[in-house]
């Protein structure tokens, strides 16, 4: 039996603290990356019904022409309105930005600061806020944009161009909202004791999460918006 | 043969069970993992039950036991069971207990996320399950294809119960994802690197991968169908000009992934339990890491094979037959792989390593139904017929369950401390066996002969009669059979005979600690050399084709012929446990506590309860919205929403464990790997 014993020690790594990790890097920096993985999916899967039901609704109003009722003879101009999109897609494209200079502002909180554009370029209080202040701005757009075309006639349950474009975009729109109240939390935390580098993770997994908005913003704006 | 000797040494720590507040607040993945066991074993009492009661309907022709609409919620209900409350929780009870253990971690990356995936799963368990008493069970069948799921034609609470159900139960699956994909990759002790993973470690990980791409398809599919169902959109209106097999596609694409998700982890269980009884090293190591990760990524690729009836034309068919030829070959591999390991080797049954063969045997026959029906022209005759019902129960009663039995033989003393009963255990074994053989094979032919699946009764002289008595005979025998492993499991828990650190001769780490394990797990991490590292200490013969390096986290490379040739092997006697003395020393009298060796410990904390008890409220406030007056409804909600809010707040404020006390000295960038 003696193959059965056991020894109570396996060679022990001498000098390794319980906060190891294999890779060096903290474990959320990890999570999140798998969290974005996992929400490509997501994106994905409604894009592509977006795409799938293009142009298969059989009543309008729809995206890109107009339409003619022909029950009551009511005309519909085409749905999306390109050029303001694009003002609100510049507008979380500058966001992404701004976030940008927050991250490097709360690393680089413990540098000396002497010019204004130092300072300015270092208070992570004003970029958190303007990146905050950009989201809502997108989100202002995107209500405006909403509320006009129930105004012009589509809601989420006209046709399939409609169910599948605000779900799709109303997904987006809540992802940006979870975004902004995050930063706000962000924003009051510094308020109250000041972020400086050891809270970078933090805010760069929040900066993280907030890029990844963006760019399946970016995705949705190409395929939806520009691509007839 | 080798029976097991009484362990000479290392009283069990009798975990004293500290009452129902310390489970309802634990973050130590063990006792998370026993939830998740003792869970998971009630609903597959549960959904046993179900499936008797259909057999029982089933066992002669024209019986009206059960109406039609009885027998829909039935068997919707009992395929939903067992994938996603039994075989899939079953699962995560071993990624619970074993994955820090088998990489030397002391415990996931995530405790309290850990814990808020139990909780949403129990509470979405019963959730989705309760209904079904009063009548308002679902109906629609485990994939719920929409339209026949649309209000249109399922009014009525029961598809709702199953739409919110699903969607909470992909929440407890998605965070335990993150969690495990995390803990591997990050938590590895110094040393196991990728290619010395445990075998089970490698098809956990590969699983959550699966998890994490395939539940966001079907969370969408399922939002557009509580859409449809609540606010009047056009998703799969086929009137608006809806594509009905838009379901269809998301599902499968979720769906066949889902398949490998139940299947893997019974795959890696059985890779465990056949080297130990063998008391060989798994054949073919690499080759089965190889073949689990083309496993993973094929089974992306063959969804539509579930939908060859659907008519999508030559093309598709001939694709989606063809990848699903292919993935016979990765899986064809890893059976021959054990085959291997048991050649040769000094093979002894127990009852885990009886169930394992049993897996290997029965898989076998499973699989090679599947090839059948991988071909478009002869699907066509077999789907939707008792054939297919045969196949999906070789796969999945013969295939994950039996492995999930082996790997709770296995692992039940280091999880409890206590062996199970060998004797109990052999008549476990053999009743399911010749059982569900009795119940399954028989329908492969009441298939062939036309019976359709989900027929709540039939009529006489068409052939069946004698395949459907058979079949329900064989379910009952396994039905008893199962109760002897519940009762087995419950009279041993405390009582079984005492197991000790190692009581199989596992040659892997989890095996080098006590049985129950300090919630600590590892006094010091652990710094692993080669793939069996406590086979390197006891029985280092049986290591020597192993690869091994001097310290663990360095490569060896022997130059050949000007080439270099990777990792090569140490001599036994040079290899760093003999370096080192450490050999087999007499155990410790007592184990010492977290508190004495300064290891901090997770607070226990009922956060992540609330949490998950908001988003069941929640989905509750949404269903009571249905009624005619809508406040109490949206009440609820709110309620809910509050709930899972504050908890959340609460939870992300405050503290995992106490401050470290060494973190102040190495900064403050590692310390925050473990503030959440
Ligand atoms: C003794 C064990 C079992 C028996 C007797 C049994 C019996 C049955 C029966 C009678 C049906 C309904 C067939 C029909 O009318 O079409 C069924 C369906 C099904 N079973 Fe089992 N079953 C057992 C175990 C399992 C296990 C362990 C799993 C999965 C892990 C499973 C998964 C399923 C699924 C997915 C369905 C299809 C449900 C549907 O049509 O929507 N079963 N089973």
């Amino acid at each position: 039996m003696d193959s059965f014993a056991m020894p109570d020690v396996i060679v022990p790594a001498a000098g390794v603290e319980h906060t190891y990790t294999t890779t060096g890097l903290p474990h959320r920096k990890i999570g999140i990356w798998a969290f974005i993985g996992s929400e490509c999916m997501l994106f994905a899967s409604l894009i592509s019904t977006y795409l799938i039901y293009k142009g298969r609704s059989v009543v309008g109003p729809f995206p890109h022409e107009a339409w003619t009722d022909p029950s009551t003879g009511h005309h519909f101009r085409a749905i999306l309105n390109i050029p303001v999109t694009s003002a609100s897609t510049f507008v979380l494209l500058m966001s992404s930005l701004a976030m940008v200079l927050a991250l490097a502002a709360v690393e680089n909180r413990d540098k000396p600061k002497v010019t204004m554009g130092e300072k300015i370029l270092g208070s992570s209080k004003l970029w958190l806020f303007m990146t905050a202040l950009l989201g809502t701005t997108f989100l202002g757009f995107q209500a405006f944009e909403f509320t006009s075309f129930v105004h012009e006639g589509v809601s989420i349950r006209t046709n399939l161009f409609g169910s599948s474009f605000f779900t799709l975009t109303g997904f987006h729109g809540a992802h940006v909202t979870a975004g902004v109240l995050w930063l706000c939390t962000m924003l009051a935390v510094d308020f109250k004791r000041g972020l400086g580098p050891k809270d970078a993770l933090n805010v760069d997994i929040m900066a993280l999460y907030w890029h990844f908005v963006d760019v399946v913003w970016i995705a949705i704006f190409t395929l939806v918006y520009l691509i007839r | 043969m080798a029976t097991l000797a009484a362990p000479a040494f290392a009283a069990p720590i009798e975990r004293s069970d500290g009452g129902f507040l310390s489970w309802l607040g634990t973050t130590d993945h063990k006792r998370i993992g026993y939830l998740y066991l003792f869970t998971a074993t009630g609903f597959l009492l549960w959904g046993g039950g179900e499936a008797m009661l259909m057999r029982w309907q089933l066992r002669a022709p024209n019986q009206h036991f059960l109406s039609a609409e009885q027998y829909n919620q039935l068997f919707t209900m009992h395929g939903t069971t067992m994938i996603f409350l039994v075989v899939m929780p079953l699962s995560a009870a071993f990624f619970n207990l074993l994955v820090p253990l088998q990489i030397g971690a002391r415990d996931v990356a995530f405790p309290r996320l850990n814990a808020f995936s139990y909780w949403v799963y129990l509470l979405g368990g019963l959730f989705i399950s309760v209904p079904i008493i009063f009548n308002a069970g679902p109906n629609g069948g485990w994939f719920g294809y929409a339209p026949l799921t649309t209000t249109t034609y399922s009014p009525g609470l029961n598809i709702d119960f199953w739409v919110a159900g699903l969607q909470i139960l992909g929440i407890s699956s998605l965070a335990a994802g993150f969690n495990f994909i995390t803990t591997i990759i990050n938590m590895r002790a110094p040393g196991m690197n990728l290619m010395r993973m445990p075998m089970f470690t490698w098809m956990a990980f590969v699983v959550q991968f699966l998890i994490v791409l395939a539940f966001p398809v079907i969370t969408i599919a399922l939002v557009f169908l509580l859409f449809d169902r609540f606010f009047g959109t056009n998703f799969y209106e086929i009137a608006a000009g809806a594509d009905p097999l838009l379901w269809q596609h998301l599902f499968w694409i979720f769906g066949h992934p889902e398949v490998y998700i139940l299947v893997l982890p019974a795959f890696g269980l059985v890779s465990e339990v056949l080297p130990t009884f063998s008391q060989k090293p798994l054949f073919g190591y690499p080759v089965m890491v190889y073949s689990g990760i083309l496993i993973g990524f094929l089974g992306f690729g063959v969804w539509a094979h579930h939908m060859f009836a659907v008519g999508m034309g030559p093309i598709a068919d001939t694709v989606f037959g063809v990848t699903t030829m292919l993935i016979a070959i990765p899986t064809g591999v890893k059976i021959f792989n054990w085959i291997f390991t048991m050649w040769g080797g000094s093979v002894r049954f127990t009852t885990a390593s009886m169930f394992a063969i049993g897996l290997v045997a029965m898989f076998t026959i499973g699989g090679i139904s599947g090839v059948m029906h991988s071909s478009p022209p002869a699907d066509l005759q077999q789907t939707d017929t008792y054939f297919v019902v045969a196949h999906f129960h070789y796969v999945l009663f013969g295939g994950s369950l039996m492995g999930l039995f082996a790997g709770i033989y296995y692992y039940y003393p280091k999880l409890t401390g206590h062996l199970l009963d060998e004797g109990l255990g052999k008549w476990h074994f053999w009743l399911n066996l010749i059982g569900s053989n009795l119940a399954f094979f028989p329908m492969h032919f009441s298939g062939l002969l036309g019976m359709p699946r989900r027929i709540y009764t039939y009529d006489a002289n068409q052939g069946w009669d004698t395949f459907n008595l058979l079949s329900s005979i064989g379910a009952f025998i396994v039905g008893f059979a199962t109760l002897i492993l519940v009762y087995n499991m419950l009279v041993n828990r405390k009582r079984g005979r005492l197991a000790g650190n190692n009581p199989w001769g596992a040659g892997t780490l989890e095996w080098s600690i006590p049985s129950p394990p300090p919630v600590y797990n590892f006094a010091e991490i652990p710094r692993v050399t080669s793939r069996y590292p406590v086979w390197d200490l006891t029985a280092p013969e049986l290591t020597a084709a192993v690869p091994h390096t001097l310290r663990g986290d360095e490569m060896v490379t022997a130059q050949v012929g000007g080439v270099s040739a990777g990792q090569m092997s140490v001599p036994a006697d040079r290899r760093p446990a003999a370096a080192a003395g450490a050999g087999l020393h007499a155990p410790p009298a007592r184990v010492p506590s977290a508190e004495e060796l300064g290891i901090p410990i997770p607070y226990t904390t009922t956060k992540p309860f609330f949490t998950a008890l908001g988003i069941i409220v929640m989905f509750g406030g949404l269903l009571l919205t249905r009624m005619e007056n809508k406040i109490p409804g949206w009440a609820v909600l709110a309620l809910g929403a509050a709930t899972l809010v504050g908890g959340l707040y609460w939870w992300l404020t405050s503290p995992l464990e106490p401050e470290h006390e060494h973190a102040g000295a190495h900064g403050a960038a590692p310390h925050h790997a473990h503030a959440h």
